[in-house]
């Protein structure tokens, strides 16, 4: 058994160091978020210029940007861990592994899914969504990129020894990335109806606790598997 | 019972990979202040058999013991009592040699700055401590792997061609570190294929065929 303190200090290096090396790497950091901005560009540009053409689906062009741009990103959030064997010192650290995993994938959200939130105002702006559907927006957003984090991290942890992995990882959490969509996309119609969006906004809430309260050990439980190989 | 007090054990292992069949029933024990040479040419399962003695792997059949319980359920247990140094190095390439010891060595317990310019300095690498490991030789990636094994307290040291890429000193270097990890009644297995510990006579051979 480990102390409570130990492993705080532990799950604040891992996030340290992760946080050390995007500093370095921070071209690969900023792909998701360029990706994001790309398409969220694009759309505009392949359908219609119209502001209320735009404004009926700009919540939901917003989210499917976020979703793939999320999955882009954690295709590879332990690839590079597993294949020059940090990961089995991790697993031989005696701290637990769940704990471990869940910090890299915090740290990994920080530099991945939080940018894509703070720019998302600006984006909403230019697909002609009222600065009365930001908190929607906003808070949509983060909580569905934290979940996607977790998701993303269980469906990496397992096919993160598998070649063309991406493949696999879309297949694995799209299908249970369908009620973030559902709701997250929601949360900005009600707002910009002028209705109240707490109510996707709680059930996103739910799947966040849901997610972050059993994600990790199945995060644990398929990196070991994983590393059986 | 009261046998099997600080020893690893393999009992009756057998192994699969893939369609082959590397480790029949495969048995051994190795107590402390003992050290076992693993050799055999490549692909014979010498991997396999370290990872299965770390329990990273199930064997087919068998099982492999620490203090008597397998090791496989012992899980955190066991892992404190463990240093394996695999055939990579743990290490990434864009920190530098300070910071991946840090990094690495702090999830398993604090460590100051002062301990660790002490192993760079054992190991040979103290004038490259604040160069990035993408920069060093392969030769100096493995000592400063080989420097984590001070810092990580453990009984059992579980090595997977611990010499690769090392110069002579090197050799001597490793063999000094297995050395004095028996002397402090630890106990080693290591794979190898290069002359190393051939002298020594704590150090059994086995060979894998």
């Amino acid at each position: 058994m480990t102390e409570p303190a130990a492993l705080i200090a532990a799950m604040r290096l891992v996030m340290r160091r992760e946080l050390t090396l995007a500093w370095r790497r921070w071209d690969e950091v900023a792909q998701p978020l360029i990706f994001y901005l790309v398409v969220t560009t694009l759309f505009p540009l392949a359908t219609t210029p119209e502001l209320a053409v735009l404004r009926t689906v700009g919540g939901g062009v917003l989210w499917v940007a976020a979703l793939l741009s999320s999955l882009l990103a954690l295709e590879s959030v332990f690839r590079s861990d597993v294949e020059d064997g940090t990961m089995e010192q991790w697993v031989l650290s005696g701290q637990p592994l769940a704990w471990l995993l869940l910090a890299k994938v915090v740290a990994h959200w920080v530099l991945t899914g939080l940018p894509l939130v703070l720019v998302s105002p600006a984006v909403a702006t230019a697909l002609g969504l009222p600065s009365s559907v930001w908190p929607a927006v906003v808070m949509s957003l983060a909580l569905g990129t934290a979940i996607l984090s977790v998701l993303g991290g269980i469906g990496a942890a397992l096919t993160v020894g598998v070649r063309r992995g991406s493949v696999l990882l879309s297949l694995l959490v799209l299908p249970l990335a369908m009620p973030l969509l559902v709701f997250g996309a929601r949360a900005i119609e009600q707002a910009l109806a002028g209705q109240s969006a707490t109510g996707p906004l709680q059930l996103l809430a739910a799947m966040f606790f849901l997610a972050f309260s059993l994600g990790p050990l199945a995060m644990s439980a398929a990196m070991r598997i994983s590393i059986e190989g | 019972m009261t046998i099997a007090a600080t020893a690893l054990e393999a009992r009756a292992i057998n192994a699969w990979r893939g369609d082959r069949h590397v480790l029949r029933d495969l048995s051994f024990t190795v107590s402390s202040g003992e050290c076992c040479k693993v050799t055999g040419p490549n692909g014979i399962g010498k991997t396999t058999l370290l990872r299965v003695l770390c329990g990273f792997m199930t064997p087919e059949t068998g099982e492999a013991l620490w203090r008597g319980r397998a090791v496989t359920r012992l899980g955190p247990d066991y892992a404190v009592e463990l240093a394996y140094l695999g055939h990579t190095n743990a290490l990434k390439p864009d920190l530098t040699a300070r910071e991946n010891l840090r990094y690495l060595v702090g999830v398993r317990r604090p460590v100051t700055p002062s301990e660790i310019d002490g192993v760079l300095e054992r190991v040979g690498i103290f004038d490259c401590a604040d160069l990035p490991v993408r920069v060093m030789s392969a030769g100096q990636r493995r000592r400063l792997s080989l420097a984590r094994l001070w810092l990580w307290p453990a009984v059992v040291w579980i090595l997977d061609e611990p010499a690769t890429n090392l110069d002579a000193a090197g050799l001597a270097l490793v063999e000094s570190m297995i050395g004095d990890h028996l002397a402090r009644r630890g106990l080693a297995v290591v794979a190898a294929h290069q002359r190393l510990l051939d002298a020594d006579p704590r150090v059994r051979r086995l060979e894998l065929a």
